[in-house]
């Protein structure tokens, strides 16, 4: 990614505080069209407020987001706290409606939002659940009946389900197991190769970052440290990121990853 | 991205050799592109594909676009469609994928007789499964009681303190306004009734006797099924729900000793208590009334009561209390235990609890007086 570039979304000095407690001061980041960002930090760095607040659901004290947005798609959410783009948003935990089967799930936004029949909406909801590789028995399940990876597969569907440009994904591989997350890896880059996406991922998981992220931003001291390639992350001049990249961790996943590219040519 | 910018619904031309696409295919147009998907039918092999006009294309659309020129065509987009980007054919090659399975395959539904039939069966097996799991559930908190019971190291002193307070005090107040209205409510229908004999001196009786022997402990126990049994059912089955109660197995510990107990002592301590505030404030409205209605001083009042009514009305009345209490806090208790993850799966439980209870409360008074009848107590 070139700085030439212009920002998709930009902060700037984006402060989040809760009470006397601040999480952000100055926060600047940029998020270009079409690039997986991942994003870390150590825990309570406010990695999920950041995500919260980009998405709306969180009032920043003080900052601008500014959004480039593509006039082709008008936003879908009348709320003006929310982020002037189409967005789609993975939580934590998938979220996905329990009284509702997973096929229902995905057709909510297309039957209130897009306005489709229910009929046709449930359809196109069983495409999507396909198309995050998902069988087509499951789609008539509950949530309650689904194991962890088929969940987040699910959830993913869902925020897929109005063609976001702009995916928020929080922590999608926690709880997977390897294969699952490698799967669950490998499809957001499909995906976004596909659909022509903006990922905005949170993770703690390092494979994810070797293997899908295309720049990486660090939380720390209540801002973005560094947001760059991953080589030029890993080597920043800050103890607690030469830690995470260079700890056992982050030198297993750095092994794995060149060993798959290597596979790969 | 719209080669010409502007922003028009998807069309199909059909031309002599070719077949051109063009316009946006998007979700906004779904319905109306979909109408024309069908009209169309799917396309013949033999007709060339033009993209070039194509303006917006995303998963709705692509998906049409699939169901249009047929999922095996979209294999060999990348030599038929020279013109088509590499993002675009990406797309429509994942969604061509996703559709290949057969998606609307849908489980047979049975007529509307069977499944008629095969709800009752269900309704039916279930009121039996109920029933067992509660007369299990009884057992296990017996035993679990009769094991803890002799071993005061092993009472959960402040837990049980606070469920006291929880349902016993905190109720304390809505139980003496409802039973003082109802104690007035039975004093009017005393002395409009009775009036008609000239026995109008025998409201006192008939307020003093319901009260004692039924109305005292059927509110209050009513109105714990509605507050506790509904309080109990909701906190275990949200802890079941977040798999608290499972955490707090594997630590070795017992959650009926440390959940349940508590709850079931609490309430057959707090029930009498509450039965008694009921019966003393139902017979304060009765004679509120009888005061101002009937002149019958409060001096008079208690006199004719402590003529008329013996004191085994009051042990009748109360010596159901404690039965009531640990089937409400049992029937609360289990309820929550059977919420199964989902925040739907807490509320039916909940109000299954409220209305399981409440029908065994008025089920087991019923066959109290019958039995007590019976005895001539």
């Amino acid at each position: 990614m070139s700085d030439t570039q212009t920002a998709f979304i930009s902060v700037r000095g984006l402060c989040n505080r809760f009470g006397s407690h601040s999480v952000h001061e100055n926060l600047d980041l940029d998020i270009y069209r079409g690039e997986i960002l991942g994003v870390v930090g150590g825990s309570g760095t406010g990695k999920s407020v950041l995500m919260r607040t980009l998405i709306g659901l969180n009032v920043p004290a003080e900052g601008r987001i500014e959004v480039v947005s593509s006039a082709a798609k008008p936003p879908p959410n009348p709320d003006p706290a929310m982020l002037a783009c189409n967005f789609g948003v993975l939580f934590q935990h998938g979220a996905l409606f329990s009284s509702l089967t997973l096929q229902e799930n995905v057709a909510v936004p297309l039957i209130e939002q897009a306005g489709l029949k229910r009929e046709h909406a449930e359809h196109l909801a069983r495409v999507k659940l396909a198309m995050v590789g998902l069988p087509p028995e499951a789609a008539l399940n509950y949530p309650a009946e689904l194991s962890g990876g088929m969940i987040k597969r699910g959830a993913l569907a869902r925020a897929l389900a109005l063609d976001p440009d702009l995916l928020f994904l929080d922590e999608p591989t926690a709880g997977l197991d390897p294969i699952g997350a490698a799967d669950f890896d490998r499809l957001i880059v499909t995906l976004r190769d596909a659909l022509d996406l903006t990922v905005f991922l949170v993770t703690h998981d390092l494979d994810t970052l070797y293997t899908s992220c295309d720049r990486i931003a660090v939380l720390a001291q209540q801002r973005v440290q560094v947001a760059d390639t991953l080589e030029r992350v890993a080597e920043f001049d800050d103890p607690w990121i030469h830690d995470y990249f260079h700890g056992p961790r982050g030198r297993a996943a750095q092994t794995a990853a060149r060993r798959q590219t290597t596979r790969g040519h | 991205m719209t080669p010409s910018g502007t922003h028009v619904q998807g069309q199909i031309k059909t031309e002599a050799d070719r077949i051109v696409l063009c316009g946006d295919w998007t979700l906004a147009h779904y319905e109306a592109l979909r109408r024309l998907v069908i009209a169309e039918g799917q396309l013949a092999d033999n007709r060339s594909l033009d993209w070039r006009e194509l303006g917006e294309l995303d998963t709705a659309g692509a998906s049409l676009l699939v169901d249009l020129i047929g999922n095996e065509r979209c294999r060999d987009l990348s030599t038929t469609a020279p013109d088509l980007s590499a993002s675009r054919r990406a797309l429509l090659e994942t969604v061509a994928e996703a559709q290949r399975q057969d998606l609307d395959a849908r489980p047979r539904t049975p007529n509307m007789a069977v499944e008629f039939l095969e709800d009752v069966g269900k309704r039916a097996e279930s009121i039996w499964r109920q029933q067992a799991t509660l007369a299990g559930f009884v057992g296990l908190t017996l035993t679990t009681l009769a094991s803890v019971i002799f071993r005061p190291q092993r009472w959960r002193i402040t837990a049980l303190a606070v469920q006291i307070k929880q349902t016993g005090l905190d109720a304390m107040p809505i139980v003496a306004l409802l039973t003082f209205l109802v104690g007035a409510v039975v004093a009017f229908l005393g002395a409009t009734v009775l009036r008609e004999f000239g026995a109008t001196i025998y409201t006192v009786d008939l307020v003093a006797y319901s009260f004692l022997r039924e109305f005292g402990v059927l509110l209050a126990a009513i109105l714990l099924a509605g507050r506790t049994a509904s309080a109990f059912a909701a906190q275990l089955g949200s802890m079941k729900a977040n798999e608290e109660i499972d955490a707090i197995r594997a630590l070795g510990l017992n959650p009926i000793e440390l959940l349940v107990l508590p709850r079931v002592i609490a309430m057959i301590i707090t029930l009498p208590i509450l039965t008694f505030v009921g019966m003393v404030s139902g017979i304060l409205g009765g004679m509120l009334v009888c005061a101002l209605t009937l002149d019958i001083t409060p001096l008079q009042f208690v006199r004719i009561i402590e003529r008329d009514i013996s004191v085994e009305h009051f042990f009748v009345g109360i010596s159901k209390a404690p039965v009531f209490a640990f089937v409400i806090a049992v029937i609360g208790c289990v309820e929550g235990f059977k919420v199964t993850g989902s925040a739907e799966s807490v509320g039916e439980h909940t109000t299954s609890s409220v209305v399981q209870s409440i029908f065994m409360v008025i089920l087991l008074n019923a066959i109290a007086a019958l039995f007590f009848m019976e005895m001539d107590w």
